[in-house]
């Protein structure tokens, strides 16, 4: 039988929009995944150390002030010293197309934007955490 | 006569309806407004037949101001045009403020960045990748003094969105007018103050609820005595509808704390005359046309009930509900992004035919950034629109009547209540946010309303129908990187520059009166005046009061 994925979705900086980050942490759980939902105001250090603590599969951030440049790319840094590459980073938000290339070149898998669906992003995490 | 409509209804339905139905069945079984609210295929004269005109809908500028606040409306005076504007420094923002004043915008909002609103400095740890963002940094008074470098204060009306450090921006803009010879009591504004919206939904809190709501009666006491003109705080529903919860439950959360603040101030031992004429309001406009009028009609209404009947106001001006809107941030797509154009002009309409008293419109590009000077001029320009050529303006309240917008105020008035009242059972608003009742019923309409969207039960163009092949807009506003350093370094040097002895006195003052039960404003005012920072305040403040923590 499959195990069941473990996901945790985060919210870095002083960001306070938190809608996006709890509808999806609501889908994935109805989607059958095990899902820790961080709150608001998390540093980079903060969210690599719950993941590994939690050994989750998969890390979901959420960042809708700007900060995603800075902070995104910290968090998969962290993992990496830590230890922890094998965890995925994805991301979504108010996020400027053109900064995107340079997120996946910091190790960010993936970037949902605006108006992608909870289908989406569940099937993504399924494709790209294996159930084994 | 409401019998022969009553037959005649019923003769309409059986016969000349039926007949249509079945051949041709409506486009889907059942239709309600985003709050679940069942809409009729037809309002009738039966559907306001219990209503008592001059009780319940009366005249403009008067008791219960249903048709609202002021005796003329728009024949008088435009709603004030005022765009929330705010990035990167002092000195880019106020080149904006001066470009949108140009432009025939006729009052100020102010929208500072997330270390602001959460009081730390540019140079605090947990300020990085943050200033400048999402609105302007301020550090220290010299700040706040290239802000508002040129612009005369003693003329122009400032609507600042700060909550948690609202006491030491509104020290700053009191200083600056100082400064350019303008006395406090001729300043015009308001900050937003709020804090209770924030454990709720916008997520700016600093300190406890009972800590924060100290600060905020202090404040109302503050301005009585020496901004007698500003709007001490704007009790807004905007974020908790942004965060998604549903019209109904916007009046009702907003309504809900809006009772408790007067009650803080009461306790404070502050008059409620005085304390409730100076309270602005602040709500959503979102897409559901007659609904969103409704619910401004049902807000005033009832807004105006409770102040007489609970808090047993003396004066009509207590009775009044004035607010400010903001079309819906979250209706706006990344998809066809000009599409968003049409939406806010359809919202902006809403709020004018509701009555508000003045309006910020979103610009086509805000699904990807902050604004460009283009999208907000075409913003602006969709209110001059409204307010010159379509007409809307030139009659008060002229939906007012209208069975269907009549009926659908009553149904949001009367389940607004029933949440005010599942609310006060709890304890008020304070109880109702921190037992996390408010938060779970938000996060419940988001996700419906998401899952209606997957569902295709909600459609959106361009999201979920009518999608097209586009390239993803590239033309936005970017903030430079070089912000923050910019920023640090001109912190920098005031605090070499400053006399940091004073600096050190008026920081002790300040902690004493937080320890005490004097009113820790005017210690405030005098840190501000130091060049205290921000972040220095915030810091001898959270050293009394302690953090809040969401659980």
């Amino acid at each position: 039988m499959a195990r069941t994925i473990r996901v945790l979705i985060a919210k870095p900086g002083l960001d306070g929009h938190d809608r996006g980050a709890k509808v999806i942490a609501r889908a994935l759980r109805d989607a059958g995944m095990e899902v820790i939902y961080t709150g608001i105001r998390q540093t980079p250090e903060q969210i690599a150390s719950a993941a590994i603590q939690e050994g989750v599969d998969i890390v979901g951030l959420s960042s809708l002030s700007g900060a995603h440049n800075r902070l995104f790319p910290k968090v998969v840094q962290i993992l990496r010293e830590k230890g922890a590459a094998d965890i995925l980073v994805f991301g979504g938000g108010i996020i400027p197309v053109n900064d995107i290339p340079a997120l996946k070149e910091c190790g960010v898998r993936e970037i949902f934007l605006p108006g992608a669906s909870t289908e989406d992003i569940i099937q993504y995490i399924r494709d790209n955490v294996k159930e084994s | 006569m409401s019998d022969r409509i009553h037959e005649e209804l019923e003769r309409w339905e059986k016969t000349t309806l039926n007949k249509a139905v079945s051949k041709s069945p409506e486009r889907q079984p059942s239709f309600q407004t985003t709050s679940h609210i069942a809409l009729k295929n037809l309002s009738t004269p039966l559907d306001v037949e219990d209503t008592d005109y001059c009780r319940e809908l009366g005249f403009p500028g008067e008791f219960p101001f249903t048709r609202g606040v002021q005796p003329t409306m728009y024949r008088g005076r435009f709603w004030t045009m005022r765009q929330y504007a705010g990035f990167a420094t002092a000195e880019e923002t106020n080149n904006r403020y001066k470009y949108l004043l140009n432009q025939g915008q006729t009052g100020l909002s102010v929208a500072f960045d997330l270390p602001t609103q959460i009081g730390y400095d540019s140079d605090h740890p947990l300020s990085d990748g943050e200033v400048g963002k999402v609105g302007v940094a301020i550090d220290t008074l010299q700040d706040m003094e290239i802000l508002f470098d040129g612009i005369p204060m003693d003329k122009v009306s400032t609507s600042m969105t700060i909550n948690s450090t609202a006491a030491i921006l509104m020290a700053m803009y009191i200083a600056v007018a100082e400064k350019q010879g303008v006395k406090s009591d001729l300043l015009q504004g308001t900050i937003q103050n709020d804090v209770l919206k924030e454990y709720a939904a916008r997520g700016t809190y600093i300190f406890p609820p009972h800590e924060s709501m100290r600060i905020v009666t202090n404040i109302f006491a503050f301005c009585k005595n020496r901004v007698p003109r500003w709007n001490s705080i704007s009790v807004s529903g905007y974020h908790m509808r942004e965060a998604g919860c549903t019209a109904v439950q916007e009046v009702a959360f907003t309504l809900a704390d809006g009772i408790a603040y007067l009650e803080a101030a009461i306790q404070a031992g502050l008059d409620v005359d005085t304390v409730a004429s100076r309270i602005a309001f602040f709500f959503c406009c979102h897409n559901n046309f007659i609904e969103e009028v409704a619910k401004f009609r049902a807000a005033r209404r009832l807004w105006a009930t409770i102040m007489k009947e609970r808090f047993k106001a003396k004066k009509e001006e207590s009775c009044m509900l004035r607010f400010h809107t903001q079309t819906a941030g979250c209706s706006l797509t990344a998809q066809q992004p000009d599409n968003n154009v049409v939406r806010v002009a359809f919202q902006a309409m809403a709020a004018v035919l509701g009555g508000t008293q003045s309006l910020h419109t979103n610009s086509r590009d805000e699904a990807y950034a902050l604004p460009t000077e283009d999208s907000v001029r075409l913003a602006l320009r969709t209110q001059q629109i409204i307010a010159y050529e379509s007409g809307v303006a030139d009659m008060i309240d002229p939906l007012g009547g209208s069975y269907a917008v009549e009926a659908l105020t009553n149904e949001i008035e009367g389940k607004a209540i029933e949440y005010i009242k599942k609310i006060e059972a709890m304890g008020g608003a304070i109880q109702a946010i921190e037992s996390g009742y408010i938060q779970k019923e938000i996060a419940e309409s988001a996700y419906q309303y998401q899952k209606e969207i997957e569902a295709k039960k909600r459609i959106v163009v361009g999201i979920n129908r009518f999608q097209m092949e586009e390239k993803p807009l590239t033309d936005i506003l970017r903030i430079r990187p070089e912000v923050e350093e910019y920023q640090k370094e001109k912190l920098r040097k005031v605090k070499q520059q400053r006399d940091n002895a004073r600096v050190r006195e008026t920081l002790v003052l300040l902690k004493k009166a937080a320890r005490g039960t004097d009113n820790v404003v005017p210690p405030i005012l005098e840190a501000v005046k130091a060049y205290a920072s921000l972040g220095e305040i915030s810091d001898a403040l959270r050293e009394v009061f302690g953090e809040y923590r969401q659980s």
